[in-house]
C-alpha cells in the first residue's frame, strides 16, 4: 500500500476498498487509484482468507475431500461438489446409476438458481435498491428448505459421494419442487418490475464495465461473465455430463459485454435452469440412488481433470494420483480468479460507484477466489 | 418582525372561522403573560416557550420519523419490522436513541477536532432555523416573516455547509468524497427545487406562506394550477429528495460505495445529530412541499361546495398539516425503498438535461396562467 | 423528432419507476406475505425435516443398550478428526473378552455434519440428531461422550 502511494502520480487519489467493506461481500481488497471520480487503475489484493482447501484435501480419502469443496464457493456448494464426485467416478470407471445422474443434475439447477438469486439481492443491494434482497430471499428460502429436507442441511448439504448421492430423495421431493416452480414462476415478473425494467437501474448497468470478447477470452473468463460478452462458453453445452445431453436447453448468451448483458445473462439462466429442472422433475427414473463402490476408494496412477459449470462459471478439478487413497496433488480452477482479473479491464474510465456495479455483476465469492 | 409574534394574530381574509385553531390558546397565553408581567419578561418567556417547543418538537420528530421509516422500509421489504421494544415496537427508536447517546463519541486521530466536533451541531441549527416560518397549524407560527419562502429556501442551502465540513475534518478519503458529491448535489438541486416553489409563488403572488395558505382556501394549487402546477409538483418531490441526500440521490452516504459516506467517522451523538437533522430536514421540505401545493393547514375545499367544505374545516387544522406532510414524507420514504441509487454524473444529467429546463418551461407556463388568469 | 424522443423518454421512464413504486407498495399494504420467522418464539412451532443433521448422537433403549462394536469406522471417515473411539474389554458371561468400546468422543466443535460417520457406520449405531442450538459458554461442554456411563451393547449385534 505504502508503494502504492509512493508512485502513484500527483493528484490521484488512492483509496482502499476493503477488505472490510460494504461492497465487497467478503474480504476482498481492491487498490484504487483514482482521478476525482474515475477509475485510473483496479488492483485487487487477494489472499485475506486463504484456508489452502487444496493441501487439506492432499490429506483426506476420496470420500472425505468432497465436503472440504463444499466451503470454496459456498453459494454453489453442491456442483462443486459434483465436480469431485465426477472426477472420482471418471478416474475409477465407476458407472452411476441413472436416477442417480438425474437427481444430481436437478440439485445442481436448483442451487444454480439460489445462487443467482442471491447474486440478484446482493447485485440490487450494490446499486442501491435494498428491497429486491428480501425478495430474493423469499424464494431463495424455498430452495435452501428442500436441500435441508432431502440433504439435512442448507448450504453446504455434501449430498455427493463417489458413484451417485448420499441418501435418496425425500418422498415430498418432488411436490415441493413443483410448489417451488410454481412459486417462482408467480413472483418472478417482480424481478422485472423492481429491477430489471427499471430506468435508474437500467442506465446505471448500460454501457459501463464494458469487456470485449477477445479480453474475456484472453482473461479466461468463464461463466455468465463471459457468455455477457458473447463467448460460447457452457460446459453444459460443450462437454456435457450426467445428464445433460439428454435435456433441452439453451445455453444463454448476450453480445452486449457490458453490465447489462452479464445481468441478463443471468436472469435468462434461472429461467433456463427452471425449465431443466421441469423436464427432469417428472421423469426421475427408478433403481438405485448410489453405485455399489468400494469401502475405500483408490485412484489409479495418473491425472485427472474435470470440469462442471458452476454458478459462476467453470469450476475445473485436477488430480494427480499415486495410487494411495490420498490424491497427491488437487488443484482447482475456481471461476471467481478469472472473473476477478478483468475487474481492472472493465473499470478504467468508469466511475467509482459503476466499480461496485461491476463487482456485482462478476458475481464474486471471495472464499472461491482465494480457497 | 421579531421572533414574539409567535402567536401572531388571526387573518381574515376568509371566512373560516368555524375552524378549530390554537389561536385562542395562544392568544390566552399571550394575554394571561402580559397581565402578569412586564413586556420584557414576556417577550423573553415567549421565547424561552418557543424554544422549548421547537426543541420538544425536533425530539419527537426524530423519534417519530425514525420508527415510520423503519416500519415502512420493513413493510416494503416483506418483513415485520422492529416490534420488541414497548408496544409494537413503538418505543424502539427511545431505545436506539439511549444507545447512541451513551456511546462513545470518537474522534480520529488526524482530524480537524474544531470543525469535526461543529459540523453535526451546525446540520442541527440549520434545520432548527427552518422550522421558524413554517405553519404548523392555522395562525400558529413562530415567525410570521413576509418573505417566508425565500427565507426557507436560503436557510436550507446552509445544510451544505455542515456536510461539507463534516467531511474535510474526518480526515477521511471516503468523507470527503461523500461531501464533494454532496455538495454538487444540493447546489444543483437548489435551483430545480427553487423554480418550482416560485411557480406557486408566482401563482399565489405573496412569499409570505400564511398569505400562501389563504389563497388555497378555495382548492388546493396542485388542483387549481393545472397540469403546469402538477409537473412543479413533481420536480418538487424529487428536487427535495436530492436535497436532503436520500435515496435514490444519497450519493452523499452510498453506503456501498463509500461506506457511509460524509459521517464515517462520526459515532455516537454526534452521529445521531446528523441522522436528526436529516429527518428534521425531510420534514420540513416535506412540510412546505405541503404548504405550497397541498394548501398547508386548509382543509380539503372544492370552490363553491360550501356543504362539503363545511364538513372539511371540522378536522381540525394541525390535522391536516400533519396529515399532508406526513403523506409526503411517506412518498420520500416509498422512493427509498424502491429505487436503485444514480451515479454522480447521471444525477448532474438529470438536474440539468431533464428537472432544470422542464421547471424553466413550466415556470414560463406558470406565468402565463398566472397573468390570464386561466387558474380556478 | 428530439423533443418527441426526450419527452417519450421522460415519459416511459417515470412509468417504469411507478411500476416499480406499485410493487412496493403492494407487499407494505399486503402484510400476510410478510416472511419474517419469529425465531426465539416460534421454538414450539419450529419443526426440522428428520434429516436435518444436526449432532451425532448414539441412540440408547430402555435397558440402556446402544448398538456401537467400536469398529472405529465412523473414526476413520471422518474427515476432521472428530470422532474418537476409545475401545475396553469385556468379559462375557461366558468368560470370553470382547472388545466394546469404553468411551466415544464427539468433539462438536470440530464436527461439520458432512454424514460420512453415519453412512460408513456398519452397525446404524449413530444417527444423526435435530438439535442446532449448540452454543455454550465453555468449549469443554462442546466435548461430548456419546455412549451412556454403564451402557453396553444390545445383544445380537456384531
Amino acid at each position: 500500500m505504502l508503494e502504492e502511494v509512493a508512485t502513484s502520480t500527483e493528484g490521484d487519489l488512492v483509496i482502499n476498498v476493503g477488505p472490510q467493506h460494504p461492497a465487497t461481500h467478503g474480504v476482498l481488497h481492491l487498490v484504487i487509484t483514482l482521478n476525482g471520480e474515475t477509475i485510473k487503475k483496479v488492483e485487487p489484493h487477494l489472499g485475506y482468507i486463504h484456508r489452502s482447501i487444496e493441501k487439506m484435501c492432499e490429506s483426506l480419502t476420496y470420500r472425505q475431500f468432497i465436503y472440504v469443496t463444499s466451503r470454496m464457493d459456498y453459494l454453489s456448494a453442491h456442483i462443486n461438489n459434483h465436480a469431485c464426485a465426477l472426477c472420482v467416478e471418471k478416474a475409477m470407471q465407476i458407472e452411476v446409476p441413472e436416477r442417480a445422474q438425474v437427481i444430481r443434475v436437478i440439485m445442481d439447477e436448483l442451487t444454480r438458481i439460489a445462487s443467482h438469486e442471491l447474486w440478484w439481492g446482493a447485485m440490487a443491494m450494490d446499486i442501491g435498491a435494498f428491497t429486491p434482497f428480501f425478495h430474493a430471499f423469499r424464494e431463495r428460502e424455498t430452495i435452501n428448505d428442500i436441500m435441508e429436507e432431502t440433504c439435512g442441511a442448507r448450504l453446504t448439504m455434501n449430498y455427493m459421494v463417489p458413484g451417485g448421492v448420499m441418501i435418496d430423495l425425500h418422498p415430498d421431493f418432488q411436490r415441493k419442487v413443483k410448489e417451488f416452480i410454481k412459486l417462482f414462476r408467480s413472483k418472478v415478473h417482480e424481478y422485472d418490475e423492481l429491477v430489471t425494467g427499471n430506468i435508474i437501474f437500467r442506465s446505471r448497468m448500460k454501457d459501463v464495465g464494458f469487456l470485449s470478447k477477445e479480453d474475456a477470452i484472453s482473461f479466461g473468463c468463464t461463466g455468465p461473465t463471459a457468455r455477457g460478452s458473447g463467448v460460447s462458453c457452457d460446459i453444459r453445452k460443450l462437454y456435457p455430463y450426467d445428464v445433460y445431453n439428454k435435456v433441452q436447453f439453451e445455453e444463454v448468451l448476450e453480445t452486449g459485454g457490458d453490465s447489462l448483458a452479464r445481468y441478463m445473462v443471468r436472469i435468462r439462466e434461472m429461467h433456463q435452469s427452471i425449465s431443466i429442472i421441469e423436464q427432469l422433475i417428472d421423469n426421475i427414473p427408478e433403481g438405485d440412488f448410489q453405485a455399489k463402490t468400494k469401502a475405500v476408494l483408490k485412484l489409479p496412477k495418473g491425472e485427472f481433470y474435470t470440469r462442471v459449470e458452476t454458478a459462476r462459471g467453470e469450476l475445473g478439478l485436477y488430480i494427480v494420483s499415486e495410487g494411495a487413497t490420498t490424491p497427491y496433488r488437487i488443484k482447482f480452477r475456481s471461476p471467481g480468479f478469472s472473473n476477478l482479473s478483468a475487474l481492472d479491464t472493465m473499470a478504467r474510465g468508469s466511475k467509482l460507484g459503476d466499480l461496485v456495479a461491476m463487482m456485482g455483476t462478476l458475481d464474486l465469492v471471495i472464499p472461491d477466489i482465494d480457497r | 418582525m421579531p421572533l414574539t409574534s409567535a402567536f401572531s394574530i388571526p387573518f381574515s381574509r376568509f371566512d373560516i372561522h368555524k375552524m378549530w385553531s390554537l389561536t385562542d390558546i395562544t392568544t390566552n397565553i399571550h394575554d394571561w403573560l402580559n397581565e402578569t408581567f412586564s413586556p420584557t419578561w414576556v417577550l423573553i418567556i415567549e421565547m424561552v416557550i418557543a424554544g422549548i417547543a421547537v426543541i420538544g418538537l425536533f425530539a419527537v420528530l426524530g423519534l417519530v420519523l425514525v420508527i415510520m421509516e423503519r416500519k415502512v422500509s420493513a413493510w416494503m421489504q416483506i418483513r415485520l419490522g422492529p416490534n420488541r421494544v414497548g408496544p409494537k415496537g413503538l418505543l424502539q427508536s427511545l431505545a436506539d436513541t439511549l444507545k447512541l447517546l451513551v456511546k462513545e463519541g470518537l474522534t480520529p486521530g488526524g482530524a480537524d477536532k474544531f470543525l469535526f466536533n461543529l459540523a453535526p451541531i451546525i446540520a442541527l441549527v440549520v434545520a432548527m432555523l427552518l422550522m421558524a416560518p413554517i405553519a404548523f397549524a392555522k395562525d400558529f407560527q413562530l415567525w410570521n416573516l413576509n418573505i417566508g419562502v425565500l427565507y426557507v429556501s436560503a436557510v436550507s442551502s446552509l445544510m451544505v455547509i455542515s456536510i461539507l465540513m463534516a467531511g474535510w475534518s474526518s480526515n477521511n478519503k471516503y468523507s470527503l468524497m461523500g461531501a464533494m458529491r454532496s455538495g454538487a448535489q444540493i447546489v444543483s438541486y437548489e435551483l430545480s427545487a427553487g423554480l418550482s416553489i416560485l411557480t406557486i409563488v408566482v401563482l399565489a403572488g405573496s412569499l409570505n406562506i400564511p398569505d400562501i395558505i389563504y389563497s388555497q382556501a378555495d382548492g388546493w394549487w396542485i388542483f387549481k394550477g393545472h397540469i403546469p402546477a402538477l409537473i412543479a409538483f413533481v420536480i418538487f418531490i424529487i428536487a427535495v429528495t436530492a436535497e436532503t441526500n436520500r435515496a435514490p440521490f444519497d450519493l452523499a452516504e452510498a453506503e456501498s460505495e463509500l461506506t457511509a459516506g460524509f459521517h464515517t467517522e462520526y459515532s455516537g451523538m454526534k452521529f445521531a445529530l446528523f441522522f436528526l437533522a436529516e429527518y428534521v430536514n425531510v420534514f420540513i421540505v416535506c412540510a412546505i412541499g405541503a404548504t405550497l401545493f397541498l394548501g398547508g393547514w386548509m382543509p380539503f375545499h372544492i370552490g363553491n361546495w360550501e356543504a362539503f367544505n363545511h364538513v372539511m374545516d371540522y378536522i381540525p387544522s394541525s390535522i391536516w398539516f400533519f396529515g399532508k406532510t406526513f403523506f409526503l414524507i411517506f412518498v420520500i420514504m416509498w422512493f427509498r425503498w424502491t429505487f436503485p441509487r444514480l451515479r454522480i454524473d447521471q444525477l448532474l444529467n438529470l438536474e440539468w438535461k431533464y428537472l432544470l429546463p422542464i421547471s424553466m418551461f413550466n415556470l414560463i407556463l406558470v406565468t402565463a396562467i398566472a397573468i390570464l388568469k386561466w387558474h380556478f | 423528432m428530439f423533443i418527441v424522443k426526450y419527452i417519450k423518454d421522460v415519459f416511459s421512464g417515470i412509468k417504469s419507476l411507478l411500476v416499480g413504486m406499485r410493487r412496493t407498495g403492494y407487499y407494505f399494504t399486503h402484510h400476510k406475505e410478510i416472511i419474517t420467522e419469529q425465531y426465539p418464539d416460534n421454538r414450539d412451532t419450529l419443526k426440522l425435516p428428520e434429516r436435518f443433521k444436526g449432532e451425532v448422537v448414539m441412540p440408547h433403549d430402555a435397558n440402556n443398550e446402544h448398538r456401537c462394536t467400536g469398529c472405529t469406522a465412523c473414526e476413520l471417515a471422518c474427515p476432521n478428526g472428530t470422532i474418537k473411539v476409545v475401545t475396553k474389554f469385556d468379559i462375557t458371561p461366558d468368560g470370553k473378552k470382547k472388545k466394546a468400546i469404553d468411551k466415544l468422543v464427539y468433539h462438536l466443535e470440530l464436527c461439520t455434519m458432512c454424514n460420512l460417520c453415519i453412512v460408513a457406520c456398519p452397525s446404524d449405531a449413530i444417527v444423526m440428531a435435530q438439535t442446532f442450538e449448540h452454543s455454550v459458554f465453555d468449549r469443554a461442554e462442546l466435548t461430548k461422550i456419546l455412549n451412556n456411563p454403564g451402557s453396553r451393547i444390545m445383544d445380537g449385534v456384531e
